[in-house]
């Protein structure tokens, strides 16, 4: 029970300090530090980045979303293509997918050119791709739960009933 | 010359928090946790719901009591949710506001010279209704010791066996109190046998974060003698939109709707729209919320021990009431931190008999102001102690 509504807090902001979420929870701060100690041996958190506006930024990442489709063989599953596309650090992330076409990769670069060159290069000559369609991320709305806007601001009334 | 007042309106004074929102307006970089309203916007459904009903023109009256699909869902809501049946058609009145049905309530049955009981500290808006209704308030002070639940023995202190009244509001604003069933039976039976008509205000019903809300309009021989006052305000965070309702006994909602339909015709048309979203698809958004208010009461709770302060388990609404260390009083505290440091919290007394020595804090604020809030609190008491 603890795990999971530690695992909620992380999830919301994995920058609350141990003492904060200990605050929230009512668990005592080492007991904080196990679980999390926990869900990371365990592997169930495999990591912390930041969600980044990257119109804020002067140097834009180029990201893309890459639609690629597959043929199996007798040898190749879906988890040998896979694997072999993960391992490159172009690829941010790797969904196999219902629907018109079998994977969705997330690919950042630093250009256009540069990502470009990856998917015709690197991914294109996978023998048992037989198709990919590369979408440039033009704009961002929102990203992992949280919106780009500049917010609304909090126009309640200082004191109310 | 001055305009000729009439003298029941004279009788109320102003609003004390009047005062303290000048001084927050002087000051730059104030936060809030003088906030009565959730700090989440409408769900988004329920504002897209509106949106839509506006661009249909749905603009007209509805029928006096609300839209039919709006009663028939809110009948729906309370069963499931609080084991409350009431018949959409005739048990069931749609308000601007949970404000306007329990103002409706005072007008439609308190005779001019009755005694309305009102457990205390509370809402600041019951007595200044009775008192425009003719009526006489009398405080019931709920203390610390019993964490703010009303008691038998502080019913019996105040003479309100004598009352013809009794308004209760939990969970509770300012204190943040709740009462279980077991706390509300003797308080049922108290009712009956002293005949009274109860007016409970459960606005904040879903936000109770420890066991379920009981409405005391399910204890044995209370329907036919309780007005419950819920609405969308809180739980759904509607307050701009005002929406609310009132469950009681046909003759009673019949009697409030009388005066419904000659003073409001109708609660907002958009806002029933809202509400009729809110109830049939913002469930998991309430439990969101729900999810986040508490986290922030155990976060403040836990804050407030560590400052020193003294501060009761508060277990609903969006309110913790912790004691003014020795030496000053609520509003001395309320003003020094405001004008020092900048943060904003309500002095007990401004809720009534009960209040005085506390402050009302209401965690409906994002955890990053609380966590500073409650920084710059601790060092308002470190500088006195």
């Amino acid at each position: 029970m603890s795990e999971r509504e530690v695992l909620e807090l992380l999830r919301e902001n994995a920058r609350y300090s141990t003492a904060d979420i200990a605050r929230m929870t009512d668990l005592e701060e080492p007991e904080v530090d196990a679980v999390i100690e926990e869900l990371e041996s365990a592997g169930v958190v495999r990591g912390y980045r930041a969600v980044v506006d990257w119109d804020k930024l002067e140097d834009e990442k180029v990201r893309a979303e890459v639609e690629l489709n597959v043929e199996l063989d007798r040898e190749t599953g879906y988890g040998d293509i896979a694997e072999r596309l993960a391992r490159f650090p172009q690829v941010k992330a790797l969904r196999l997918v219902s629907g018109d076409y079998d994977f969705d990769m997330e690919v950042e670069g630093d250009s256009i050119r540069e990502v470009s060159m990856f998917v015709s290069e690197k991914v294109a000559p996978v023998p048992e791709i037989t198709q990919t369609v590369t979408h440039y991320v033009m704009t961002s709305y929102k990203e992992h739960g949280i919106e780009l806007g500049d917010g609304d601001e909090d126009d309640r009334l200082s004191f109310s009933p | 010359m001055t305009f000729d007042l009439a003298d029941r309106v004279q009788t109320v004074p102003p609003s004390g928090i009047r005062r303290f929102f000048e001084i927050a307006e002087e000051r730059d970089e104030v936060i809030s946790l003088g906030v009565g309203e959730p700090d989440f916007s409408t769900p988004w459904a329920a504002r897209d719901a509106a949106i839509t009903s506006l661009e249909q023109g749905k603009t007209s009256y509805t029928a006096n009591r609300g839209r039919k699909d709006l009663r028939v869902a809110i009948a729906n809501y309370v069963t499931d949710r609080f084991d409350l049946g009431y018949d959409p058609d005739e048990e069931i009145i749609v308000t601007a506001g949970a404000s306007e049905a329990v103002d409706l309530a005072f007008r439609a049955f308190v005779d001019p010279g009755e005694t309305v009981a009102i457990a205390q500290p509370s809402y600041i808006s019951y007595e200044p209704g009775v008192i425009f209704a003719g009526g006489e308030p009398l405080a019931v002070p709920t203390r610390e010791e019993d964490e703010f639940r009303l008691t038998v023995s502080a019913l019996e202190r105040a003479g309100a066996s004598e009352a013809d009244m009794l308004v209760l509001c939990y969970p509770n604003n300012p204190t943040g109190a709740i009462m279980t069933e077991a706390d509300l039976e003797p308080v049922a039976e108290f009712a009956r046998e002293h005949d009274l008509t109860v007016l409970a205000d459960e606005i904040y019903a879903e936000l109770t974060y420890e066991g379920e809300h009981t409405s005391i309009a399910t204890l044995p021989g209370m329907r036919e003698r309780t007005i419950v006052f819920n609405g969308f305000s809180k739980a759904h965070a509607m307050t701009g939109l005002r929406l609310g309702y009132a469950l009681g006994p046909a003759d009673a909602i019949a009697a409030m709707n009388k005066i419904h339909q000659y003073t409001m015709l109708s609660a907002p048309t958009t806002a029933q729209y809202a509400a009729l979203e809110a109830l049939s698809s913002c469930g998991s958004d309430v439990r969101e919320m729900v999810d986040q208010y508490d986290r922030r009461r155990r976060f403040v709770l836990s804050r407030f021990r560590e400052i020193g302060m003294d501060v009761f388990e508060a277990k609903g609404a969006f309110y913790c009431f912790p004691e003014v260390p020795a030496g000053l009083t609520a509003e001395e505290f309320a003003e020094g931190v405001l004008r020092e440091q900048g943060v904003a919290v309500v002095p007990g007394d401004v809720f009534g008999a009960g209040g005085e020595g506390h402050l009302r804090v209401s965690y409906a604020t994002g955890l990053s102001d609380l966590r500073e809030a409650l920084t710059r609190i601790e060092a308002f008491v470190d500088e006195r102690t």
